[in-house]
């Protein structure tokens, strides 16, 4: 960036292109091209931002103005009210939900104020296509003081120092794995990234991979001179295309500035990259599995007792694998000193926490908080709450291994021995927030019908118990519950997560039991009461039409698939219950000034009684 | 067929470690894997087909059968699904006249679904032909296409 030069920042994570970013960017660089401005301003494309839920964004640095909402008409206001004449375009700014009042600046949008951005620091201020960009800030600086070493054991002793514990959810200390390696006999051996990132509700590692490449492969390549390796894997979900992309784009640049490749900045070290597209089975983010597939086989656990990855891993030979962002953690630790790092977060828990949060909350977005913040600060401080005035009901952490935390949670710390704690757990950093409107019980059904086609059938434990688990939730949301359905369900449960091989099994049941330690009611009110407290399955709901708020629009009729929706125009209409498939469709078609539709708990088809 | 996947062949070693990496471009070349295909891959890393079908089978990426022209996925990770994935999918079997998983009698649309593809603030979101469209209702679903085939004509 040259200085009095003016940075228009447009974002592009995933979540902003399919906004129309890209031809935002379009439209402002032949706008700028144009102009007198041309040379003085640069449009420049950055990943993520974090702040998705208001995206496509476009920054204005040095300012830091950030514009949300953006549209290729809005281009012509940002270029000559901004940029020619020094006018931020109010209208498209971010306004506080409260007073109203327009925030130009992002560092003043609560969104953004209580987020400590150590992981996330170039992600939406580089071009992460661009490796000078990341030269400019400091990028492979790291890497160029650690080579200068004779071997390894400093940067080790850092890792020791800053007790980083690994980012893919387990929480084992990275130090401890880097040393294992290093110590384990072999002439080869491998480095490999897990960016099988297949947590439902999971997007960070896909944003740092699309965001601030450079840092993964920066990170790797230290691992590789730590530990003697000189070969590494990124195994990346096939279904990220631009992260694989942007990925190659960054391996490239490094491998022609020397960086990678051969004979590393002259220091006689040799360390490669290879991208590996994952072919789409959860269960290749654990370790064993991951090394299984990229030797082109089926992604089973191997059987225990087993010696450890960083002993016999990919090929046979000692592996160091570890997930992007514990990668991506190392060169800022080498470059500000692993005591500084153990100085963030908690006891246990040092640095920061990546999470995406989504789900009922007003911010989605990407966010990284210190370590130890409460749950209740991440969801109503920086997600602004839940919105349309609704009230919440849990917060799931940990994706298909974790669990739901009731609102009694709320001021739980985050952090790996807390969430456990509490029965969830940290897991790679998805982070879903459900309102009242919430079936907890089909939220466990959801998670179970995950797992099931996930299971990859060797152990019998998750291989039948999940199956029989999925059938027994799903026979309560269908309203065909027993007693006894609950008490089976926890017995099944943990023999499952006792009698599995891997992590996948080993959590399988979690969704499940925690549902059932926080939100019991709900499974006796589907079991006993044949009701959804939630009026969300569908089964043990229906729709009516309030006579005195109807006013004949046929809306509602017209929307209906299945012409279950009888009158006239002007005339109050009515909904047969035999025909109604439960869509909803009239319940959304009905103008919210009338809300004549309601959505009732039990069944009225059949001519039975409102349960 | 042959030339296609000799083709593909040409840019490996032939070790059987190559196996998903060419499975994955023999799809990306024919939509999907033909079993002549797969039988071809065998002898070519000198594995069993069985070890071919093995593989092929146990990821979910790999198809066995042609797609359609356009491919629809709906989400249905987490955050789409608190926010009405369900009722998406519903909607657009009902617009489309298949279950997932099936293709539509013209061969325009394959119908999938997906655990999750990182749009979570853009819940619930499907996507066609990798484009993505975000904060639909079963409503907004049902304009989407309709919109669509006008496009494409």
């Amino acid at each position: 960036m040259k200085k009095d030069t003016r940075s228009l920042l447009v974002c592009q994570g995933s979540m902003c292109i399919s906004g129309k970013s890209r031809a935002i960017q379009e439209a402002l660089e032949k706008k700028v091209a144009g102009t007198q401005m041309d040379g003085d301003v640069e449009v420049k494309l950055i990943g993520c931002h974090g702040f998705c839920q208001q995206g496509p964004l476009v920054i204005v640095e040095p300012e830091a103005t950030c514009y949300t909402g953006v549209t290729v008409e809005d281009v012509d206001d940002i270029v000559q009210s901004d940029l020619r004449d020094g006018q931020v375009v109010e209208r498209l700014l971010f306004h506080d939900p409260e007073t109203g009042s327009p925030i130009a600046s992002y560092h003043d949008i609560p969104f953004y104020g209580a987020q400590t951005k150590l992981l996330l620091r170039h992600c939406g201020l580089i071009n992460p296509e661009d490796i000078d960009d990341y030269l400019g800030v400091g990028g492979y600086e790291a890497l160029g003081s650690v080579l200068e070493r004779p071997d390894g054991r400093e940067v080790l002793a850092e890792l020791k120092a800053s007790q980083l514990r690994g980012r893919g959810g387990g929480g084992f200390p990275a130090w401890r794995k880097w040393e294992a390696c290093l110590d384990a006999d072999g002439d080869e051996k491998f480095v490999v990234c897990n960016a099988d990132e297949g947590d439902p509700g999971a997007f960070m590692d896909r944003s740092i991979l699309e965001g601030d490449p450079h840092a993964v492969l920066e990170g790797m390549s230290i691992a590789g001179f730590t530990v003697g390796a000189r070969k590494g894997y990124i195994y990346v979900r096939a279904e990220y295309p631009l992260a694989v992309e942007r990925l190659r784009v960054a391996i490239d640049q490094a491998r022609r500035r020397g960086y990678l490749g051969s004979d590393i900045l002259g220091s006689g070290f040799s360390f490669d990259v290879e991208v590996f597209l994952g072919a789409g089975a959860f269960v290749c983010g654990e370790s064993t599995a991951l090394t299984l597939s990229i030797e082109g086989k089926r992604g089973l656990p191997k059987a225990a007792p087993r010696p450890r990855t960083t002993e016999v891993g990919l090929f046979d030979k000692p592996t160091l694998l570890n997930n992007v962002k514990t990668f991506a953690f190392v060169p800022l630790i080498l470059a500000q000193g692993g005591e500084w790092f153990a100085r963030i977060g908690t006891e246990g828990s040092k640095g920061t926490a990546t999470f995406a949060l989504s789900g009922h909350v007003v911010n989605c977005g990407l966010i990284e908080v210190p370590m130890g913040i409460t749950l209740r600060k991440i969801i109503y401080e920086i997600g602004g709450g839940v919105p349309e005035g609704k009230a919440f009901k849990a917060v799931q952490t940990g994706g298909p291994s974790g669990g739901c935390l009731p609102e009694s949670f709320l001021d739980t710390p985050v952090d790996y021995d807390s969430l456990l704690q509490a029965g969830s757990m940290m897991g790679s950093g998805g982070m879903v927030v459900m309102n009242e409107d919430t079936c907890m019980v089909d939220v466990a059904r959801y998670f179970l019908q995950f797992t099931e086609r996930e299971s990859c059938g060797q152990c019998v434990h998750c291989r039948l118990g999940t199956k029989q688990m999925l059938t027994i939730l799903e026979e309560i949301t269908r309203g065909e519950g027993k007693p006894g359905d609950v008490e089976f369900l926890v017995q099944i449960g943990e023999a499952v997560n006792a009698g599995s091989l891997c992590g996948l099994g080993q959590s399988a049941a979690n969704p499940v039991l925690t549902t059932i330690r926080y939100f019991l009611d709900e499974y006796e009110a589907h079991i006993v009461e044949g009701r959804c407290p939630a009026r969300s399955c569908k089964a043990l709901i229906s729709f009516q039409i309030l006579p005195d708020k109807c006013i004949g629009c046929m809306l509602c009729a017209k929307a209906c698939p299945v012409d279950a929706i009888a009158g006239e125009r002007k005339s109050v209409h009515v909904i047969d219950q035999g025909k109604c498939i439960r869509c909803g469709m009239c319940e959304e078609a009905c103008p919210s000034r009338y809300s004549a539709v309601e959505r009732t708990s039990g069944s009225l088809a059949e001519g039975g009684e409102e349960a | 067929m042959k030339e296609r996947l000799e083709q593909v062949f040409s840019a490996h070693a032939g070790t059987s470690a190559e196996l998903i990496p060419i499975l994955q471009q023999v799809q990306e070349e024919f939509g999907y894997l033909p079993e002549e295909a797969m039988e071809s891959i065998a002898r070519f890393l000198r594995v069993p087909a069985s070890r071919v079908y093995a593989v092929a089978s146990f990821y979910a990426q790999f198809r066995f059968s042609p797609m359609g022209r356009h491919k629809v996925s709906v989400c249905t990770g987490t955050a789409c699904h608190v926010k009405g994935a369900d009722r998406v999918l519903d909607g657009v079997e009902r617009v489309l006249g298949v279950s997932e998983g099936e293709t539509t009698e013209d061969g325009e649309y394959t119908l999938e679904t997906v655990a999750c593809i990182g749009c979570c603030g853009l819940a619930p979101v499907l996507t066609i032909d990798d484009e993505a469209h975000g904060r639909l209702t079963p409503q907004g679903a049902d304009r989407l296409f309709a919109k669509g085939e006008d496009s494409r004509q």
